[in-house]
Order: structure tokens, then C-alpha cells, then sequence
């Protein structure tokens, strides 16, 4: 699965992207957030409140019960600050 | 119906005019020109950057003018908003609707501009004297100028 990060989400975790495999028991992108946290301590900083972390799936907004498939494009991001 | 993401700067005037050329149905056109603000003294804002997500970003505006289109009689209507790194005084966003008639132009570029800034996905980092470089909070005051268009 493909994990984008933007933002401050992305300078915490240090990569712009990567390639997860995730184990069965993750199938929402709340349980990416939470699986996401444990991987390390860039992960757990940029986790560390993940009530602020903005989703997409897909490139479509989704919420945090939003359930995830393999081949999905995740997107985790702080809220968007445009215009 | 047009949707550009782009680093360079946009002829507000040309774009305007784009919108109603050839064309003799429309009324009018309404049009919103975000700009980089300086801070408030004694800090000052050297710069601006906009990160953005390639793809959803073009997605996102596409589906926001969908959506103006559905609620408004609108002949066309464009969005430019650029992203890297800004000055102030720069702009950052064009918002244009064109209509028959001036109350469908005037709300439905309120809406897509207050809709923008809570759908699209943009980041602003800000560079400042003061305080270094510090990525922009969501503001509430945002989401409650987009929530006033619900249901």
C-alpha cells in the first residue's frame, strides 16, 4: 500500500512516501494511523495526536473509519490551509 | 469550467476575459484575488510557501466547481491557485464564476473560495522574522464560513 504524508506530517515522519505491508488487523485508516505510531519515533511525533492527522483515500477526503484496501493510495495530512 | 495549478503568476485581467470571450448569454462575472498578506508589525512574513497533493489537488477543485455548478446557474467559472514559494503581495488564488444574472456569479464565488479553503489540499508554510519558518494552523473561523453553505 502507498502512504503519502504532507506538511508537517511529512517533515516528522521524514519521507514524502513510502510502500507499507500491512498485517491483516489494519483495515481502516484509523488502524493505519495507530499501526503507523509504533514504527518508530519520527512515527509516534508525527502521530502523537491522531484526532488533527486529515485523511484521503484515493485522493478522496475519507474519515478515520474509512476501511482500506490493498493497492489504495493513503493520504495523511495535517488539515488543509489553502486559498 | 477550468481548473489550474501552476507555480507562475496568472493575468487576472486575461483570465477574466477568457472566461467571457465570444460568449453574449452572460451577465456577469464575479471574482475573488487572494493574495500573501504581511504580518502585523513587529514581525514580518518573508515569505510564503504552498505545499499541495498533485492529482487530488485538481480533483478537489474539480469536484468543488462541480458541486457550484449544481447549485448555481453558472455559464462557467475558473480557479487558478498557484503553490511554491511567495512573497507578499503576491497572489495565491483566482476565484471567477460567470452567470445570466449577478447574485448566482456573487455566491457561487463565495462558496467555492470558503469551500477551497477547507477541501482543497494545500499547506502554507510561513516564513517569518520573528518566528523562523512555522507551518499554518487551520483556522475555525474557516469552517464555520464553509459550514454556512451545508445542507
Amino acid at each position: 500500500m502507498r502512504v503519502l504524508y504532507f506538511a508537517w506530517l511529512r517533515e516528522r515522519v521524514g519521507l514524502a512516501e513510502e510502500e507499507v505491508d500491512l498485517p491483516p488487523s489494519v483495515t481502516s485508516v484509523g488502524e493505519l494511523i495507530a499501526w503507523l505510531r509504533g514504527r518508530g519515533d519520527n512515527y509516534a511525533a508525527a502521530f502523537a495526536r491522531p484526532e488533527v492527522v486529515r485523511a484521503a483515500v484515493n485522493q478522496v477526503h475519507a474519515k478515520h473509519d474509512r476501511p482500506i484496501a490493498p493497492g489504495d493510495e493513503i493520504a495523511l495530512f495535517p488539515p488543509v490551509t489553502g486559498g | 469550467m477550468t481548473v489550474r495549478v501552476q507555480a507562475e503568476d496568472f493575468d487576472v485581467g486575461a483570465a477574466l476575459d477568457g472566461l467571457t470571450a465570444g460568449r453574449s448569454d452572460i451577465g456577469g462575472v464575479a471574482s475573488f484575488v487572494g493574495l500573501v498578506r504581511d504580518m502585523a508589525p513587529p514581525d514580518r512574513l518573508i515569505a510564503m510557501t504552498l505545499e499541495h497533493y498533485p492529482g487530488m489537488t485538481e480533483a478537489e477543485l474539480s469536484r468543488l466547481e462541480a458541486e457550484a455548478r449544481a447549485r448555481w446557474p453558472l455559464s462557467d467559472c475558473l480557479i487558478i491557485h498557484r503553490h511554491g514559494r511567495l512573497t507578499p503581495g503576491e497572489r495565491i488564488v483566482l476565484v471567477a464564476t460567470a452567470s445570466a444574472h449577478r447574485t448566482a456569479a456573487l455566491e457561487a464565488c463565495a462558496f467555492l473560495i470558503d469551500w477551497l479553503k477547507t477541501q482543497a489540499p494545500f499547506w502554507k508554510l510561513e516564513e517569518t522574522e520573528a518566528a523562523g519558518r512555522r507551518w499554518v494552523d487551520a483556522k475555525a473561523s474557516d469552517d464555520e464560513a464553509a459550514a454556512r453553505w451545508q445542507g
